[in-house]
């Protein structure tokens, strides 16, 4: 079964990818590497899409797809820094456990 | 062992170990370097899946942009005199804990679920996206467009210094 390249090669590698996606987003308290995690989490969504579309159900939707995840990704990224370089302006710090005066 | 299959534990080597580095590496900086490995591993595979169009577009996308992107505010938002302490961890057990249980489960539906594979010619790909995309994703391909420009009004507005008027 693992002699040549399969479905399962793929989706593996993306479980992987997502888990430590999955990992960074919940240990690290920077919000820059917070967002690394959430592009790793997309990224290994990416790579079962892609490899469903090629071993599964053909045609283009799984490329389409995951070409819109990755435009979406993008305008996140874009807009998650806009909001971190505004909050490091306003309180010299991106510690999500020191952005805390929405509490008080 | 087959030709793709070395090329196969090559990237997926790349994108895992990147991966990897993300979460743990002591230093920012490392866990930006590790994205991009683990980015160039996910191209290889694309181009592994015969999805051409879409390795060259995570590419000039992911690295050509997120990724520089990422590594602007590293650079902007952690003084290098404490870069040490820039890259904290809280709760590593439990996340290694989370880690182990998750990755479990999907390496085992992975591996052991019965998929119903088909073998499906592979043919270049980049026409038949096009096509799709002003065909059947017409509309998807506009809600982007106009999702694009709301991102990038909203970048502007949120990131420009504030100009007070007194």
């Amino acid at each position: 079964m693992m002699e040549h390249l399969s479905l399962s090669h793929f989706l593996v590698v993306g479980g992987l990818l997502f888990c430590f996606g999955l990992m960074t987003v919940l240990t690290r308290r920077n919000a820059v590497a917070m967002l690394m995690g959430i592009e790793l989490i997309l990224n290994g969504a990416n790579v079962n899409l892609v490899a469903f579309n090629h071993y599964v159900a053909g045609g283009m939707s799984g490329q389409i797809f995951a070409l819109f995840v990755i435009v979406l990704a993008a305008a996140e990224a874009a807009v998650g820094l806009a909001i971190i370089l505004a909050i490091y302006q306003m309180i010299r710090t991106i510690d999500t456990a020191n952005i805390a005066s929405l509490r008080q | 062992m087959p030709t793709n299959l070395v090329v196969f534990y090559l990237f997926a080597l790349a994108a895992v170990v990147g991966a990897a580095g993300v979460p743990m590496s002591k230093n920012i900086f490392w866990s930006a370097m590790g994205l991009l490995s683990a980015l160039v591993g996910v191209a290889g595979l694309y181009v592994l899946l015969s999805a051409d169009f879409l390795a060259v577009t995570q590419l000039l996308v992911y690295i050509g942009g997120v990724l520089v992107l990422i590594i602007f505010a590293v650079m902007l938002t952690s003084q290098i005199k404490e870069i040490e302490v820039s890259n904290q961890n809280v709760g590593l057990v439990s996340g290694a804990i989370l880690f182990a249980l998750t990755g479990t489960l999907l390496c085992f539906v992975a591996i052991w679920a019965p998929w119903k594979v088909v073998l499906l010619q592979s043919h270049e790909t980049t026409t038949d996206i096009g096509n799709g995309l002003l065909g059947a994703w017409l509309l998807p391909f506009e809600v982007t467009s106009v999702v694009l420009l709301a991102t990038l009004i909203g970048a502007i507005v949120v990131a420009r210094k504030e100009i007070k008027e007194d």
